[in-house]
């Protein structure tokens, strides 16, 4: 099987899949998914350290790093934002912090 | 790639479809955050015990991580409640300049190399879709902070310039791929940035944070594309199902706008206005003190609130939360109706009562609640306007028009807290205003409600 028909597949399938899961979201919920869904795609950090990782010029370590730095913002001020709001929808509870959480 | 490594990848991008799964529920939800958060670490430690990747300039790479990590978390940690879309809007911003800069590392990389032209085609829109989504980012996150008008600009020519960018972006992908070069790649960037810019620029008002749903797919989707480049599953996972839900996201917002996604995006420029006039009228309305408000809603029986995005920022969300509490007590039966997109982003207002600890079953959705205005004694509109507008029924060419509305002109008595005859967040007057039934208390939303909520406890 041709390497790029693999990709596609995987793509296509991912591409159901992501409206799947989320298709049957409410209203109430739609800004921390939308903050949730943001933070996932700072995953490019990875990217962002495999090649900053592998260069050898300056000005591409410079560059390398710059991306880093957003991605980085990116990906962890994203999920931290999101758990702050979602720490508001589930604090009704009588104790504090529970082990389970 | 060692097969431990893709193995584990497989399992990240597993993660990633749970953190969605989860995120679309209210039990799930932060344990879903948190599965997602895990997964991403895990992710972007592989390179540093990955012996075939050789990776160098560990220090520095750790350190740039580490300046993100503290700015990422200091926004979260200080951001208020309010300001959450231009939050939003920023973090994905950052996201989609990063991938486009490593998009154009990698072609650095590959120049002079046989690489085949999907590859090249993926790294170019990687690097012009990134670009985009930055700048694109950027200036939504300078509208909704007021740091420059939140109205549409438009300028003779902006079609021509943006149609120019786009088809030069399209074309220089074309050259880009046929003869890579350094130079044509960050000229990519460059139109990308133009593209971005004008794209957003036109859009005004509350169409504002539709366009923060639909970035965050394109960067969704930028992400998948790097991932193609860099051979790398979970990038291309992740970014997909993002781009995927995001897209799907967008059309839901836009749906309960009444709006098509492009109508938001070029409806300015056809010269159809998303915003009204912006100037307050001077037609006569039936204002109150706090007192008459406090005999209304002391001796109704069914109330219902409409928060808008006035109430947060006045800051006056808990002291709202306590009116309801003393009514509450005194036998009335109070619920919130919450509109789609009530606050500046769909599903803000839930967020900005939560954080005043409403209990989660006051708040009721639109649909739920819509067909209960006609059996209410008094809705008390905070700090909304548009959302309760009739002219997104009655009138058709309404910058609102077909917008699905709360059906608060149903009930007996309608009482508004306002600061100012000033039109809401679309610029349009609202007719409801002016209803014989219809009573305003003017002042600032805290300020009132304080006084609002000692009149009702004296009754």
């Amino acid at each position: 099987m041709n390497d790029a028909v693999v990709w596609l597949t995987i793509f296509v399938l991912s591409v159901f899949v992501g409206i799947e899961v989320i298709s049957k979201v409410s209203s109430t919920l739609h800004t921390p998914l939308m903050s949730g869904a943001n933070a996932i795609h700072g995953i490019i950090l990875l990217g962002a350290i495999i090649v900053t990782g592998q260069t050898d010029s300056t000005v591409a370590l410079i560059v390398g790093l710059v991306a880093i730095v957003l991605a980085a913002v990116n990906m962890v001020g994203g999920f931290v934002v999101t758990d702050r709001m979602l720490q508001m929808f589930t604090r009704k509870k009588p104790t504090k912090k529970e082990a389970s959480a | 790639m060692p097969v431990w490594i893709q193995l584990l990848f497989l399992a990240c991008a597993v993660c990633f479809i749970l953190a969605l799964k989860g995120l679309s529920g209210p039990k799930t939800a932060r344990t879903g955050n948190l599965v997602g958060a895990v997964a991403a670490v895990v992710a972007c430690a592989v390179p540093f015990f990955w012996s075939d990747l050789n990776l160098q300039h560990v220090p520095l790479i750790l350190a740039a991580t580490a300046v993100g990590t503290i700015g990422g978390v200091y926004g979260a940690r200080t951001v208020q409640m309010t300001q959450m879309p231009q939050m939003v809007a920023l973090f994905n911003g950052v996201g989609g300049g990063a991938a486009a800069l490593v998009a154009l590392l990698e072609l650095d990389e590959r120049l002079g190399t046989d690489v085949d032209w999907f590859t090249l085609a993926a790294t170019a829109f990687t690097i012009v879709v990134g670009a985009v989504s930055f700048a694109g980012s950027i200036i939504t996150f300078a509208k909704l902070q007021e740091l420059m008008t939140s109205r549409p600009v438009v300028f003779p020519g902006l079609p021509v310039v943006f149609g120019g960018a786009f088809v030069g972006a399209v074309g220089l992908s074309v050259v880009e791929v046929s003869d890579p070069t350094m130079w044509a790649g960050i000229v990519l960037g460059l139109l990308g940035l133009v593209v971005g810019v004008l794209l957003v620029l036109p859009v005004g008002g509350a169409d504002v944070p539709i366009v923060i749903s639909l970035l965050n797919a394109f960067t969704g989707l930028t992400v998948a594309a790097g991932g193609y480049v860099l051979d790398n599953t979970v990038l291309l996972v992740a970014g997909t199902l993002v781009g995927a839900s995001g897209t799907f996201l967008t059309l839901l917002m836009a749906k309960a706008m009444g709006r098509s996604v492009v109508n938001i995006l070029f409806g300015a420029l056809k010269g159809g206005s998303t915003l009204g006039a912006g100037v307050a009228s001077d037609r006569p309305v039936r204002s109150a003190g706090p007192e008459d408000v406090a005999i209304l809603l002391g001796y109704a029986d069914r109330v219902i609130v409409v928060p808008g995005y006035g109430l947060a920022v006045a800051q006056a969300q808990h002291t709202l939360r306590e009116l309801v509490d003393v009514l509450g007590e005194r036998g009335t039966n109070v619920d919130y109706a919450i509109h789609p997109v009530a606050g500046r982003m769909p599903g803000h207002m839930n967020v900005l009562l939560a954080e005043a600890q409403v209990p989660y079953e006051q708040l009721i959705e639109m649909d739920d609640i819509n067909g209960d205005f006609k059996n209410t004694d008094v809705v008390l509109v905070v700090g909304a306007n548009d959302v309760v507008n009739p002219a997104a029924k009655t009138t058709p060419g309404a910058p609102i028009y077909g917008m699905p509305i709360l059906n608060a002109d149903e009930a007996k008595q309608v009482v508004f807290m306002k600061r100012s005859m000033r039109p809401g967040f679309a610029g349009i007057e609202n007719e409801l205003l002016f209803d014989p039934k219809t009573t305003l208390l003017f002042g600032d939303a805290k300020d009132s409600l304080g006084k609002l909520l000692a009149a009702v406890k004296s009754l």
